[in-house]
């Protein structure tokens, strides 16, 4: 396989794996992509209707918080949100949300504050006419414990920047919902940076929108850190999710563990995920395991997935992933069909079964029925629910 | 009372080098009340029989018949030969993640009788089969067969068997990996299931062990795709002393 690798390494703050071009809050190292860099390569781009442009815009989305006893919010300037030391943006709608955003809403808990109830973000587009860029910057605290949920409705041309700081010894699990209607368009940049010992566990669901594309960046503040990461995606006739993880083990004892899915359905369905894990010399004794499961549910359908995986250290204790993309299985459907199960309801059960296998792992019961419930939705309106009836 | 007649059944199986036959005509009736064993040396085309007769897409029927009472079962779909009555306990149970044994013994159990169980009753049932199958309650919520023992695997067969209470049975090598316990809490199960006097069990094996615990009305030994031979229970015992060489010997012989 031929890698492009952008023309940046010279650059500071670039990590250093040959998968990643720079991080920076500066535009400059961001030029408008031309759809043919290696990062790119998979996205439609005139999809994004001009999104990626740099055009100024005040335009919002509306933002709704629950804010549980002990959480607050602020505003934060630009060269505020430097000083914090938040993951640089990763690619240039990221860079344009921290630049053009107007600084940053931050929604912080501190140290040592364990939170009753989820912090729950609801954020929501007017209009696809909107071009709107947002940075978010979420912290807690050492030692504090908090759900975060960010939830996107409704259509906007979205270019967003998260960041996400996890201090020391926290206990974090970030969820972040993409229901946009069907038209929206969002690109962005989630970066988390986990303190010593922290555990972190992040839930990303991509259910709408035309074109939504995430790169989600995790890089560790001292060793001992533990990022679990889950992924759902439904990918309709049309749509294209792409969803770019970069896991940079750059502390000793760090661990990761990766689990994203998808059901894609539809003449024109597009899923990417693209799965990168640098462990840098200096990372003795981590353990990362990355996989990606695609269920193509109709013909016309495309899944493109691609782990990777950098070493520059043997002295490890696990690095591993794996990517399977299918049809159904024939025999787990031949099984549940031999007990009398009409067809089209033994592949609801499959289907069903894939999602609950993952949503089971997250560990957080409210969460689990929440995301069973938007599973149920999805499978409701799916093309198998729909033959079914006939 | 129901039969199961097989009649001059031919199967083929895919293969890379095209269709490859298996079944070179078996002529069998299975009424209710009756246990069949089918024995045979390995690759005689016995799971290829409790396959074919269950719809496995991989197996096409070129002719024959299987008649369960009046209905043609070889046109039927795979769900539809099994609400016509027929169940197989297969010998490689197969993993479904994240369904639920309890989900999935609903759902079959709603599909096979045309409405939902009750669900006070039917926990309690669920419960008490597992118990009978010396299966903890923790499995009914752990997806279907995943992570199971094989032995664990085949209790869970013969759960589903109690559960759905076909009118035939198929045992694909249930006996097959089982440690001596498991197989006698394993035949017991079908020997409930029989007892009941109107059902009707096809058990297939490689061993005559299985058949100290379940007593067969006939014997039929399977070699090369037809039934070679045919007897009640002591012909199981002739085999158990001789082997399967003399009944592979003369159908080479005779071709």
């Amino acid at each position: 396989m031929t890698v492009t690798v952008p023309n940046v390494a010279e650059a500071a703050e670039s990590p250093a794996s040959h998968l990643h071009p720079v991080a920076s809050f500066d535009l400059a190292d961001h030029p408008l992509p031309t759809g043919r860099e290696e990062v790119w390569r998979f996205t439609p781009m005139k999809r994004f209707g001009g999104l990626l442009d740099g055009t100024p815009s005040s335009s919002h989305l509306s933002w709704d918080v629950s804010l549980p006893d002990g959480a607050a919010t602020s505003e934060l300037t630009l060269p505020e949100i430097v000083a914090l030391g938040v993951p640089a943006p990763v690619d240039r709608a990221s860079a344009l949300a921290a630049n053009l955003g107007g600084g940053a809403v931050q929604v912080s808990v501190p140290a040592g504050v364990e939170l009753a109830e989820p912090i729950v973000v609801r954020l929501h587009g007017e209009s696809i006419d909107d071009v709107v860029y947002g940075h978010v910057v979420f912290r807690v605290g050492a030692h504090a414990k908090a759900t975060i949920v960010v939830r996107h409705t409704g259509s906007a041309r979205y270019a967003s920047a998260v960041s996400v700081l996890a201090g020391d010894g926290a206990d974090l699990t970030f969820v972040a919902v993409q229901d946009w209607a069907d038209d929206a368009v969002h690109a962005g940049h989630t970066g988390l940076r986990i303190g010593r010992d922290a555990k972190v566990r992040t839930v990303t669901v991509s259910l709408g929108g035309d074109i939504v594309r995430l790169v989600e960046t995790a890089e560790y503040d001292g060793p001992g850190g533990e990022l679990e990461q889950f992924g759902l995606y439904f990918v309709d006739a049309g749509q294209h999710i792409e969803h770019r993880l970069f896991v940079d083990h750059n502390e000793p004892r760090t661990r990761s563990h990766v689990d994203y899915r998808g059901a894609l359905q539809g003449d024109g369905a597009h899923s990417v995920w693209v799965g990168d894990v640098l462990i840098r010399k200096v990372a003795e004794g981590i353990n990362t395991y990355e996989t990606n499961k695609n269920l193509v549910l109709t013909d016309g359908c495309r899944a493109d997935s691609v782990p990777n995986l950098e070493i520059e250290t043997g002295e490890i204790e696990g690095a591993g992933h794996s990517s399977t993309t299918g049809r159904f299985d024939d025999e787990q459907l031949f099984y549940l069909r031999s007990r009398g199960i009409p067809e089209d309801e033994a592949r609801l059960l499959v289907v069903r079964g894939f999602f609950v296998d993952i949503i089971r792992r997250i560990g957080v019961p409210d969460l689990e029925e929440q995301l069973m419930r938007v599973v149920e939705s999805e499978l409701a309106s799916s093309v198998i629910a729909r033959r079914g009836e006939q | 009372m129901a039969t199961l007649k097989i009649s001059d059944l031919h199967v083929d199986v895919e293969t890379e080098d095209g269709p490859k036959p298996i079944l070179k005509g078996v002529n069998l009736t299975v009424s209710s009340g009756e246990v069949h064993a089918i024995m045979g040396p390995n690759g005689s085309g016995k799971s290829t029989l409790a396959y074919s007769l269950a719809g496995h897409p991989k197996y096409k029927i070129t002719s024959g018949s299987v008649l369960l009472d009046d209905v043609e079962l070889t046109g039927l779909t795979v769900d539809q030969r099994a609400r016509a009555g027929l169940f197989l306990a297969m010998q490689y149970p197969v993993e479904v993640p994240g369904v639920s044994v309890t989900n999935f013994l609903r759902t079959a159990k709603t599909a096979l009788s045309g409405e939902a169980p009750k669900v006070r009753t039917w926990v309690k049932d669920v419960n008490a089969a597992m118990d009978r199958l010396g299966l903890d309650h923790s499995f009914a919520a752990r997806s279907l067969n995943e992570g199971f023992s094989g032995g664990e695997k085949k209790r869970n067969e013969i759960v589903q068997l109690e559960m759905l209470n076909p009118s035939f049975a198929i045992l694909d090598e249930t006996d097959s990996g089982l440690d001596i316990d498991a197989l006698r809490i394993v035949s017991e199960g079908v020997n409930r299931y029989t007892a009941q006097g109107d059902r009707g069990v096809l058990l297939i094996t490689h061993y005559t062990r299985i058949l100290n615990y379940i007593t067969p009305d006939f014997v039929h030994v399977f070699v090369d795709g037809r039934i070679a031979a045919e007897g009640g229970p002591e012909l199981a015992d002739n085999l158990e002393a001789e082997g399967y060489d003399r009944f592979v010997r003369a159908v080479a012989a005779s071709e």
